[in-house]
């Protein structure tokens, strides 16, 4: 059974941090479609086309029959553990001091026989149920886990190494003037995080839900202004320490594409906080938090940032933020790549139209604020980093992975009722 | 007997000759090169035979890069007609008997200098598992960077599992090698090992402790293949070869490996030799970890599968004893010199067959039989192969 996680002790400032260390992280090419679908949270094997055997590790042929049709597919999760071993010595520096480490072989009910970590309350020849993540170098692993739920699960020591749970941990949440900054705040609460940082900018200016949001416990409401480079660094200096996940919730939304109204200053108020507001966060943020991937329990773990699918191809109707969104978008693509090996993860999450005052006219389907929070939420508990959210979102998504050119197409062509 | 309905043909005339081991080191600053330049150096210095006389050169090793073999020709100023480089690391020293022999039977070559070695800078055995192949990297490696120590943990916990073994049968193997070692000059471990020792180690990687694994370090080690009438006429005491195999990838499907090739192609390997399990006069195994030694015994028919407690407890596997094993001590007690680990068992029961044994000498032998196994490519040893040796009249 799983110990439940202690709260951390109040960090001694004469010992040193711990560096980040890192599991192996070389893969081949092929390699790589693994680990994009673990972001993904998706668990998939190559099968044949031809004769439909499933394949591990990653081929270029199929060694049954020789067809160079291989596909990623989602496996089946089922598998029983046939041998297991704690390794109490390794040659790399990340597992030595992380020993002893749990590992064994899992025969999957998809075919193939897997190497994988494995969580505490699994057994010898117990049936599992096997994840797909991203472990602290970037790159997909496989864990199994109890084919049930067990007490604290989420809790064992190998698993929390590939999730960001948010217990225990500190939590920055950059606005919270809106619905959806103050759900977060109260869905992180309500999952153990020990203290909320909630920005507010301009505070003399009231907002709906000030007092309640004040009341969720953990929460403190901090000063910062994502437009305003010295609010964001005056913020990092109190906090930039102590700030174990970033979830960013500010946005400026407005209705539109270009020819709807004149000059750039809608464009310019988009950019400054989607953009240029990410960017000032990470320049003050990141930088703390890459050195903290390895400080504990509560350790940095993760950057969370909120993205409209149309982020992935130009929606009109929303046009400029649309482009400010697809900014940040490549923006968090290099965040990725700067916090590579400091094991945190940036994780983004590309919802569909948001039941919000600025798409209040756009039609269902659409996110409640509420869903959104508990889908951060739940992505770190996860470890997921890559998340669509909503019918709309997917359905995006879905077309983009099949082709984005098409997807280009679609979203800029005539609709119904527009004139020719 | 393969596929296309050919049976192997015999090795008539051929034989090995000058087995030479350079004294292993636990960490050396010199280059894989410099091991292998000492081995020929040393077998120049056995022989008489210099750069002229060697017309095929056959090298194994993991630590030679960025060269190979060919660059090993103008270096050590050979120009050979026929050339190999083996990448099957511990079933190197069969798989090099076999490439090398033929050539010699066919006349591609005259006389063939096989020779492995490796060097172990003091971080160069972490780089080398970083890299060691594809599959490796990309579905090995990431789970705990164990190597080879949680490979073998999990085969044997599988095979602990599944037959009636326990730690004390593994152990006695282990206890007895040391023993054997204690007899051999060059061998690293110096101490004697007990029983008690071996069970109350630190725990590895269970149920791997501390006296299942080997001790990686840098070493070389060499044989010359050539005809019968060649080594008469330079008076070099031989061996002949009396029976080969060498199979890859054996048993994809079984889930953990529990069996090696040795048995899909034991029948013919006694066949070839025209003898039966129980008249040779010694077994060298690839001893990384008993477990797989264990496996060899079974696969190659010296018990039946999954008797190899009874077996191991009615025989003693000292030289003097009844089933004489790893006579130098194998690499569990020598040391692991990478490639040339392939090689340890091969070259001593050379020495063993031509007189060149000393303390560890098994006492009239006429027949060794020599096993390989190698190369961890993901969850398995791929790589398998034995042969038999017979002394030369």
């Amino acid at each position: 059974m799983t110990e439940p996680l202690r709260k951390p002790p109040r960090k001694n400032p004469q010992v040193r941090t711990v560096l980040p260390t890192l599991p192996p992280f070389s893969r081949s090419r092929k390699a790589m479609a693994f680990t994009a679908a673990a972001a993904e949270g998706r668990f998939v094997l190559q099968v044949c086309a031809e004769c439909a055997s499933a394949t591990y590790p990653a081929r270029e042929l199929c060694p049954k029959c020789w067809s160079m049709h291989l596909e990623w597919r989602d496996a089946d999760t089922g598998g029983r553990l046939i041998s297991e071993t704690t390794l109490r010595t390794s040659i790399n520096t990340y597992f030595r001091e992380r020993m002893p480490w749990r590992i064994g072989t899992v025969q999957l009910r998809a075919g193939p026989t897997v190497l994988a970590h494995i969580h505490g309350d699994v057994m010898r020849n117990d049936e599992v149920r096997m994840i797909a993540r991203t472990d602290k170098s970037g790159q997909g692993v496989l864990m199994a886990l109890p084919a049930k739920e067990t007490p604290n699960m989420a809790d064992d020591r190998q698993l929390r190494e590939l999730t960001c749970d948010p217990k225990h941990r500190r939590v920055l949440v950059t606005d919270g003037r809106t619905e959806l900054g103050q759900q977060t705040a109260r869905a992180l609460a309500s999952a153990g995080a020990s203290r909320i940082f909630v920005g507010i900018a301009e505070q003399w200016r009231p907002y709906p839900g000030s007092d309640d949001l004040a009341a969720v416990p953990g929460v403190e409401i901090m000063p910062l202004d994502v437009t305003d480079t010295i609010s964001v660094n005056e913020l990092a200096g109190e906090i930039g320490g102590k700030t174990d996940i970033l979830v960013n919730t500010a946005e400026h939304v407005r209705p539109g594409g270009t020819l709807d109204r004149d000059g750039t200053l809608t464009a310019r108020n988009e950019m400054e906080t989607n953009y240029f507001g990410l960017l000032r966060l990470m320049q003050a943020f990141a930088p703390g938090m890459r050195a903290r991937g390895a400080d504990g329990d509560n350790s940095a773990c993760a950057w969370v940032n909120l993205l409209s699918v149309y982020a992935l191809a130009n929606w009109p109707q929303f046009g400029t933020t649309s482009a400010s969104h697809a900014a940040a978008y490549s923006l968090s693509h290099c965040l990725r790549g700067e916090l590579a090996g400091s094991g945190v993860k940036v994780i983004n999450i590309l919802f569909g139209p948001l039941e919000e005052s600025w798409r209040q006219s756009l039609p269902p389907p659409k996110v409640t604020p509420q869903k959104l929070a508990a889908t951060i939420v739940d992505a770190l508990r996860q470890g997921i980093e890559s998340v669509a959210l909503g019918p709309v979102a997917e359905d995006v998504v879905r077309r983009w992975k099949e082709d984005p050119a098409v997807l280009e197409r679609e979203l800029t062509q005539l609709q119904a009722g527009q004139a020719s | 007997m393969g596929k296309s309905g050919r049976t192997r043909q015999g090795y008539d005339g051929v034989v090995v000759t000058a087995p030479i081991s350079v004294p292993y080191e636990r960490y050396s600053p010199e280059p894989a090169h410099w091991w292998l330049a000492r081995a020929l150096s040393a077998m120049h210095d056995a022989t008489k035979l210099g750069a002229d006389d060697i017309d095929g050169l056959c090298v194994s090793s993991f630590t030679l890069f960025p060269d190979t073999a060919v660059g090993l020709t103008q270096h050590f100023g050979i120009t050979p007609r026929w050339l190999d480089h083996v990448p099957t690391g511990g079933a190197s020293g069969v798989v090099t008997l076999r490439r090398a022999a033929r050539a010699v039977q066919c006349g591609d070559a005259s006389v063939v200098a096989c020779i492995a070695g490796d060097t172990n800078h003091v971080d160069s055995f972490r780089a080398m598992l970083t890299s060691f192949s594809r599959f490796s990297q990309d579905a090995g490696y990431p789970y705990g960077s164990g190597g080879p120590n949680g490979s073998f943990s999990l085969m044997t916990s599988y095979y602990m599992d599944r037959y009636a073994i326990a730690r004390e049968d593994f152990g006695k193997l282990c206890v007895a090698q040391r023993d054997n070692a204690l007899r051999y000059p060059h061998a690293l471990m110096k101490k004697p090992l007990t029983l008690d020792q071996y069970l109350n180690a630190r725990m590895i990687a269970d149920p791997i402790a501390l006296y299942d694994c080997v001790m990686p370090c840098a070493g070389a080690e060499a044989y010359l293949v050539m005809s019968e009438e060649n080594a008469k006429s330079l008076g070099l005491p031989f061996a002949h070869v009396r029976s080969t195999i060498e199979r890859h990838n054996a048993y994809p499907d079984d889930p953990v490996q529990i069996r090696g090739g040795w048995a899909l192609d034991v029948d013919e390997f006694w066949a070839m030799a025209g003898m039966q399990p129980g008249q040779t006069d010694m077994l060298q195994t690839y001893d990384d970890y008993p477990v797989i030694s264990v496996m060899q015994m079974e696969d190659l028919g010296f018990c039946e599968k999954g008797a190899a407690q009874a077996f191991i407890r009615a025989n003693s596997f000292t030289v003097d004893g009844s089933f004489p094993h790893n006579t130098s001590g194998g690499q569990l007690s020598v040391g692991q010199a990478g490639a040339a680990g392939g090689f340890l068992g091969m070259v001593e029961a050379m020495r063993q067959l031509t007189g060149g044994a000393e303390k560890n000498a098994v006492p009239n032998a006429r027949t060794a039989v020599v096993s390989g196994f190698g190369m961890i490519n993901f969850d398995r040893g791929l790589c398998s192969g034995a042969a038999l040796l017979e002394a030369g009249q």
